[in-house]
C-alpha cells in the first residue's frame, strides 16, 4: 500500500507559486484591512447621522465585493453562475425595507 | 469537464441540453453556493430582525459622553464593547472587535493561498497554509469566548435601575447595557455566526489531515480545498455584516 503511494505521488507535478496572483491576493487582503481601518476612524470621527450609516454600509459593500468576487473567485466564473447567485439576494432588499418599515411602525405604536 | 464534447453534432450548441457544464464549475462547488446563498438568507433574516426590534425602541438622544446604559432605550455599541483582555478598567472602544475582524480577514487569506497551493499541487504549502487558517479560527473563537465572557459577567459597577437593583451583565432574560432583546440578538447573531466558525475550523483540520495523509495527491486534485474554503471566507463575509450592523451602526 505505502509504496503504491510512493509511486503515485512521485509523479506528481507540483507547479511554482503563481507570483502575480499571489501579489494581488495580498492587495487585496490589504484593501479588506485599510477599509476597516477608515471604518474605524468614521465611527470615532464622523458626527452621528444617516450620512455616517450610509458611509458603513458603502465601505461593508466594498469589503463583500473583494471577498466574494476576489477570494471566493465568484468575479472571474461565467456570467449565468455570477447572476445566479447575485440576483436572489433582491429578496433580501425587500426583506430590509418590509421590515424596517414595520419596526418603524411597531415604535408609533408603542409610544 | 467541458472539452470533450466537440463531436455531439449542433444540438449540443444549447449548453443547457446536457454534456457540458454551463456554469463551469464541478457539482460540488455549484451545490456549496447554493448552501452558502441560502445561508446568506438565514443571516440577512438574523440581523434585519435587530434592525427592525432595534427601530421600535427609542434611540439614546445626548452627547455620547453622558451616555449611561438604560433599560429605556438601545445602548450605543460602542458604549457596551470598550474592554479588552488584559487592560482591566481601561476604556478601548471597538478596539477588540477590531482585533478578532482583521484575525478573521487574515485567516481569510491564508485560506485563499491554500487554495492556490492546491491549484498547483503543492502539498507542503497547502498544509503551511492550512495550519495558519487553522490557527486564525482557533484565536477568532479564542477570542468570541473571552468577549461573551466579559459580555455574561458585566462591568464593574453594573447598572443600577430605578428601583434601585443594580444589574450585572447579561442573560437572555435581562441585561445592564439595555433592553432584554439588545443581549438576546448579541447571543443569537454572534452565536450563529461563532458556530459557524467552530464548524468552519472543524472542517479546515479535516482538509489539513486529509492533506497530510495525502488523499488529495491519490485523488489527484485539491478540489475540496476550493470548497471549504468558499465555506470559509463565507464565514468572513459574515462577520464583515455583523462587524457593521452590530457594532458600528
Amino acid at each position: 500500500m505505502d509504496s503504491h503511494i510512493e509511486e503515485q505521488s512521485s509523479t506528481i507535478q507540483v507547479l511554482p507559486p503563481n507570483k502575480e496572483k499571489i501579489k494581488r491576493l495580498w492587495t487585496i487582503a490589504a484593501y479588506l484591512g485599510i477599509i476597516t481601518c477608515i471604518e474605524f476612524l468614521i465611527a470615532f470621527l464622523w458626527p452621528d447621522g444617516a450620512l455616517k450609516i450610509a458611509l458603513f454600509v458603502g465601505l461593508t459593500i466594498v469589503k463583500a465585493f473583494y471577498i466574494v468576487a476576489e477570494f471566493m473567485h465568484l468575479g472571474h466564473e461565467v456570467k449565468v453562475m455570477i447572476w445566479s447567485i447575485l440576483l436572489p439576494l433582491i429578496f433580501v432588499v425587500w426583506l430590509i425595507l418590509a421590515l424596517l418599515i414595520q419596526g418603524d411602525a411597531i415604535f408609533l405604536l408603542k409610544y | 469537464m467541458s472539452a470533450p464534447t466537440a463531436a455531439v453534432g449542433e444540438e449540443s450548441k444549447n449548453i443547457w441540453m446536457g454534456g457540458v457544464s454551463p456554469m463551469n464549475v464541478s457539482y460540488g462547488k455549484l451545490m456549496m453556493w447554493f448552501f452558502l446563498l441560502s445561508d446568506a438568507f438565514t443571516f440577512s433574516a438574523l440581523l434585519v430582525a435587530y434592525g427592525t426590534i432595534r427601530f421600535t425602541y427609542m434611540a439614546y438622544e445626548g452627547t455620547g459622553d453622558a451616555f449611561a446604559f438604560s433599560q429605556e432605550y438601545w445602548p450605543i455599541p460602542e458604549k457596551v464593547f470598550e474592554a479588552a483582555p488584559f487592560l482591566h478598567g481601561v476604556n478601548l472602544p471597538l478596539v477588540f472587535v477590531g482585533i478578532m475582524t482583521f484575525i478573521l480577514i487574515m485567516s481569510s487569506v491564508t485560506m485563499v493561498l491554500a487554495v492556490e497551493a492546491g491549484q498547483r499541487m503543492d502539498k507542503k504549502a497547502v498544509e503551511k497554509w492550512m495550519l495558519w487558517t487553522l490557527l486564525g479560527g482557533i484565536a477568532f473563537l479564542s477570542c468570541q469566548a473571552w468577549e461573551w465572557t466579559h459580555f455574561i459577567v458585566g462591568t464593574d459597577n453594573g447598572s443600577t435601575l430605578p428601583n434601585g437593583t443594580t444589574l450585572f451583565g447579561a442573560s437572555l432574560v435581562v441585561n445592564q447595557y439595555g433592553p432584554p432583546a439588545f443581549a438576546d440578538f448579541f447571543f443569537f447573531i454572534t452565536g450563529f455566526h461563532g458556530f459557524h466558525v467552530f464548524s468552519g475550523v472543524m472542517f479546515n483540520f479535516l482538509i489539513f489531515y486529509w492533506a497530510v495523509v495525502g488523499k488529495f495527491e491519490r485523488v489527484g486534485h485539491y478540489e475540496m480545498v476550493e470548497k471549504v474554503g468558499l465555506y470559509w471566507h463565507f464565514v468572513d463575509l459574515v462577520w464583515v455584516f455583523v462587524f457593521t450592523f452590530f457594532y458600528l451602526v
